[in-house]
């Protein structure tokens, strides 16, 4: 392993650790208002300050990374176990199948991801209670973002479809599910870690993109993209640097998984 | 050239019966999303119960998705695009006022990204200097890390104009393809021989490395119109722009069922008469080539 990846491996770590202390290093949670420091600057009290209402924004900033990096590899199974379902089954079928699944999944991708995602999730219920948000945003990422997995799983399925060893496996009399569930699958393996992985940072600014739109996860419950929202007054970059960290934080993640990814990409080229 | 116009003919069936999902697709979106079926104006006090009545009537027309489909594309193909229910103005009015300053900002937005990429790409496969390679890409991967909606912000923050907003959106998608394609293309040995000879850097990248990479860059073109496609969403709704993508902001928002779908078929067309145009021109390239 190389030291850029090794470093990035570092930071992940350091930063789902502190996410999961989350509860240990800010006991008083993310929705507690402090009436009497709303607004407040960075102090030892509130290390990141306090937002408009008095929330400490430290809080937040963990209560928010262990919910985006908890529900996007959530969100990205979802979208793997469909492309590997949609893509992975049709490929394996071929002929009138592929065709199918190749138009379904143009039609898709003939829409722009931001277009598509912002369209679906104003759709859904924006009053909702903060839980029902959260779970709708991410599934809403899981349910959209599997056509891209999808198309190079048909093409990997396609291959193994006509490699030597399936041949044989039917002519031996091998049932046609057996083959895909025994034979097809675990050789798809690679393809689906690494399709895995590429979409957890997809989705990951995916959520923040909504978040800042007023589509994410609903108030109080935090997440990056809530997080971020509170850019939006600021009228200076300079003016308060603190409300910056999320998005530094963010980034920070994002590239630890790219450099992680560098090798997943690989494999699914 | 028969093969061609096959290809052509192909792609524009393909084309038409994608936009036509497209749509359909948006149409049942809107009409299966929780809460179709309320209008707020029903609380309205002022309004009389046959008022009422007349708003509930209005808008069961609209509750068989098939059957206003159907309409739609009857009264598209006269040219009638309906009425927006949020904004009671008609549809083609509010696309053809706001469509100018969109197509602006996504033409502004690509050929900045694209110069950005090429300047970028280009100097980083000719040079082949290790720091400025690693340079280059992380500066583009610091990007491709940052949310559109981010930059959208920071542009108004910094008062830069929105298409700066879509170039740096674009660049970092752009320039990884762009930068593996020229890198393996000047790695290819007659291009290496050639260098070596002393043929001028113009001749070798217009005579030799163009032809090679020009139907993978073209792909990548209309990809990226896509791309701007999607970015001009957050940038107008944030930066205030009252483009195209405000109003597919605002009537996703307002669940405003006419103009989503028109919305999305219009967006489906300009993503597939990209990417259409651009394999078409990479097919005569390849042609050519060959």
């Amino acid at each position: 392993m190389s030291l850029g990846r090794k470093l990035a491996l570092a930071v992940l770590m350091l930063v789902l650790s502190a996410a999961a202390a989350a509860n240990w290093l800010a006991p008083a949670g993310y929705a507690k208002q402090y009436r009497d420091a709303a607004g407040a600057t960075p102090s030892h009290r509130h290390w990141l300050g306090t937002d408009d209402i008095g929330r400490d924004r430290f809080a937040r900033v963990l209560y928010g990374t262990r919910i985006s990096l908890l529900l996007a590899p959530a969100a990205a199974l979802i979208s793997t176990l469909m492309a590997a379902l949609i893509g992975g089954l049709a490929g394996y079928l071929g002929g009138v199948w592929v065709r199918l699944a190749k138009g379904l999944i143009d039609l898709f991708l003939s829409l722009p991801w931001l277009f598509l995602l912002i369209t679906a999730r104003a759709l859904m219920p924006l009053n909702a209670s903060p839980m029902f948000s959260v779970m709708v945003t991410f599934l809403l990422l899981g349910l959209l973002g599997w056509t891209t997995a999808a198309r190079v799983l048909c093409t990997s399925a396609g291959a193994l479809r006509t490699s030597d060893f399936v041949r044989q496996a039917r002519a031996a009399g091998i049932s046609g599910r057996r083959l895909f569930w025994v034979h097809v699958m675990p050789n798809l393996k690679p393809v689906l870690y690494a399709q895995f992985w590429i979409s957890i940072p997809v989705f990951i600014l995916s959520e923040a993109n909504l978040g800042i739109l007023g589509l994410g996860v609903a108030e109080p419950m935090p997440s990056w993209g809530s997080l971020l929202k509170e850019l939006e007054g600021l009228v200076s970059v300079g003016e308060e640097p603190w409300k910056f960290v999320p998005l530094i934080l963010l980034v920070v993640v994002v590239t630890s998984f790219q450099f992680l990814l560098s090798r997943q990409e690989e494999i699914a080229a | 050239m028969r093969g061609l116009r096959w290809k052509i003919g192909g792609h524009a069936l393909a084309l038409l019966a994608t936009i036509l999902l497209g749509g359909l697709l948006s149409a049942t979106l809107v009409r299966l999303a929780p809460g179709f079926d309320t209008d707020e104006r029903e609380l309205d006090p002022h309004l009389s119960a046959q008022s009422v009545q007349a708003i509930r009537e209005a808008r069961q027309k609209d509750r068989s998705i098939l059957r206003f489909y159907f309409a739609y594309m009857q009264n598209a193909a006269h040219g009638e695009l309906g009425t927006s229910l949020a904004l009671g103005q008609p549809v083609r009015t509010l696309l053809r006022d706001r469509a100018p300053l969109t197509l602006r900002l996504i033409a502004v937005g690509l050929g900045l990204a694209w110069l950005l990429t090429l300047t970028l790409a280009l100097s980083a496969a000719w040079l082949r200097l290790s720091v400025y390679d690693t340079l280059t890409t992380i500066v583009s991967g610091t990007f491709l890390c940052i949310p559109a909606a981010v930059l959208a912000l920071l542009s108004v923050l910094w008062n830069a104009p929105g298409s700066l907003a879509i170039a740096l959106i674009i660049f970092p998608h752009t320039f990884r393809y762009t930068r593996n394609l020229l890198v393996k293309g000047y790695s290819r040995p007659h291009i290496v021989t050639a260098r070596a000879k002393g043929i001028g850097a113009a001749r070798i990248l217009f005579w030799h490395v163009v032809p090679v990479v020009a139907p993978q860059l073209l792909a990548v073109a209309g990809v990226s119109v896509s791309m701007a496609v999607g970015a001009a969403i957050p940038v107008e709704a944030l930066c205030g722009l009252a483009g195209i993508g405000q109003l597919a902001w605002q009537a996703a928002l307002a669940r405003d069922l006419p103009l989503l779908v028109n919305i999305t078929v219009l967006v489906t067309l300009v993503t597939l008469l990209a990417n259409s145009s651009a394999d078409v021109i990479g097919s005569v390239v390849r042609g050519q080539d060959a």
